[in-house]
């Protein structure tokens, strides 16, 4: 019934508002993050300058920025589309979207897309900023993209997951404390998971977020803890899990259409 | 084809709560046409059903003869809906709003209408406020507009006057009305009888998720051969009466059944030695049908 060109077209307005919602507020948005993300890299970066040294030839304060810039694309993905959608459902102007024609699929790519915005723009902010500290140089720009792009994918889906489950802002909130700040942390953001004993070593590998920051990384020096192809499969599948269960939970009309 | 169609529409909340029991009628392309039910009657349940925010248990709903589930978007295009919460998107301006609308239904370059909306409800000088700087009258006009961006066929109106002032009213009914004369169909839900009555040519009423009357408005108020009095005291009435009376403050209004009757009352008032002001007789309106209908134990 909807082909892909339908999807797009449908999904264009929303996708459009959703962009024009962060950026008319984006001092908090993108401002906020990008400063969060600076002091990450003076404190730390200030700190640990001297004592942790994971690549030949890269200081710790290069080592760190790509890390941050991940990070920040990864958390300011999710809280674009989580929570824009629990704004409209506890202000009860969510109606407005329910009574149109739009599809699921185009509800999907509209939240998920304005999420990749979202999350890029931030980590360009950070990229601008923290460069100018010291410039980590750029090994292979494909790779940069591609993790930047699909990591911001998979978290704008995982957010839409979220904003359509939580049904107040402190479950939103509870979501991204226990969750999604744990495994952005506890991915390599800081430090390098060989540097881990053995079962965080083996734990950091479970979490595909850590494939999402080394993947990224590899761009960056053009080397990384593992196969920037094993980080792509695994960030791939995630993403392909996550959007999967985002599109299920639309047409299902999952706490949206009782 | 109507413009609307429920057949045997039933919805069973999760909490085993049945809100619809089986609901039927069709609305007529043109039509003005009045839901009316006490709170819990299950009108907004069957608006949301029709509007695809709810999902009904059983039964089918149709729009334009358009199935709201297997062919949602021709349904959805078909149909504006008013929602009853004042909402709204504290982000944008009134004319992004209307704009970021059309854009949902696949309208571009909709200014012209906008405009005209705008102008229409008198809203044409706030078309650049923010929504959070407008006054709760102003917002209910921008969710009226909000409906019409796309031109809907059919719209639904789910209690747009409550809480809504006088000029409000009018400028909404005088806008309303021109839409209906031109071609839209219009089913409202209102609490303000007589605007059902002077605004709708046919009226179901909803009891306890159960139509208990469809009829045209007209055939529903000759329905009722009852005449009303109405009058003003300051004393308590005689327990004979109290038990038939309508009371509010000050006024009573008793129902009779013929001129006997009017007969009966008045001399019940006379011997009880109630003193009696601004007494007038004249005929049930819909209020008195409504409530004669509404404590009416069985369903009809």
């Amino acid at each position: 019934m909807s082909s892909p060109m339908l999807v797009v077209a449908g999904a264009r307005p929303l996708f459009r508002k959703e962009v024009l919602r962060f950026w008319k507020v984006a001092f908090q948005t993108v401002a906020a993050p990008v400063l969060t993300a600076v002091m990450y890299l003076l404190v730390f970066g200030h700190v640990l300058e001297d004592r942790v040294h994971v690549y030949e030839n890269v200081s710790y304060t290069r080592f760190l920025i790509p890390g941050l810039v991940m990070m920040s694309v990864l958390q300011n993905a999710f809280a674009n589309s989580s929570s824009s959608l629990i704004q409209s459902k506890i202000t009860g102007n969510l109606v407005f979207l329910l009574v149109t024609p739009l599809s699921p699929a185009a509800w999907f790519l509209a939240y998920t897309g304005a999420a990749v915005v979202r999350g890029v723009a931030v980590g360009a902010g950070v990229m601008l900023v923290t460069a100018w500290f010291a410039p980590p140089g750029l090994a292979n720009v494909g790779w940069v993209l591609v993790f930047g792009v699909f990591g911001a994918a998979m978290m704008g889906a995982l957010g839409l997951i979220a904003g359509l489950w939580a049904e107040k802002f402190d479950q939103l909130a509870a979501f991204q404390n226990f969750i999604i700040m744990p495994m952005t942390f506890l991915s390599g953001v800081f430090y390098s998971v060989h540097s881990l004993p053995g079962v965080w070593h083996a734990a950091s590998r479970l979490n595909p977020f850590f494939y999402m920051i080394d993947g990224f990384r590899h761009g960056f020096f053009g080397v990384s803890d593992v196969s920037p192809w094993t980080s792509l499969a695994v960030v791939a599948a995630s993403f392909v899990a996550v959007a999967g269960l985002a599109l299920a939970l639309l047409r299902s009309g999952y706490k949206l259409r009782h | 084809m109507s413009a609307i169609s429920f057949q045997q529409v039933e919805k069973t909340y999760g909490s085993g709560v049945q809100a619809l029991a089986g609901v039927s009628f069709d609305v007529q392309p043109g039509e003005f046409f009045g839901l009316l039910g006490p709170n819990g009657a299950g009108k907004t349940t069957l608006i949301s059903i029709l509007a695809g925010l709810a999902r009904a248990t059983r039964g089918r709903v149709t729009v334009m003869g358009h199935d709201v589930v297997d062919d949602y978007a021709a349904a959805r295009r078909s149909l504006g809906i008013v929602p009853q919460e004042l909402v709204f998107d504290p982000f944008f301006s009134v004319r992004e709003t209307l704009r970021i609308q059309s854009g949902y239904f696949g309208v571009r370059g909709n200014d012209g209408w906008i405009d005209e909306l705008l102008a229409g409800l008198g809203l044409a000088d706030k078309a650049n406020a923010n929504m959070r700087q407008l006054s709760g009258g102003m917002k209910r006009r921008v969710l009226v507009a909000q409906a019409l961006v796309h031109r809907p066929p059919v719209i639904v109106l789910d209690e747009p006057t409550a809480g809504v002032d006088v000029e409000l009213r009018q400028t909404l009914w005088q806008f309303i009305a021109r839409l209906n004369r031109e071609g839209h169909t219009v089913l409202l839900t209102t609490h303000y009888l007589e605007e059902a009555e002077a605004l709708c040519q046919r009226i179901a009423m909803l009891k306890k998720g159960r139509i208990v009357a469809l009829e045209r408005t007209s055939t529903l108020l000759a329905g009722t051969a009852h005449t009303m009095l109405r009058f003003k005291t300051d004393h308590p009435l005689p327990p004979s009466l109290a038990e038939r009376a309508r009371v509010t403050g000050r006024f009573a209004q008793v129902s009779a059944r013929d001129a006997a009757d009017v007969e009966a009352v008045l001399a019940q008032l006379r011997e009880s030695g109630v003193p009696v002001e601004d007494l007038e007789i004249g005929r049930a309106d819909l209020e008195d049908v409504f409530l004669g209908i509404m404590t009416d134990e069985a369903p009809k």
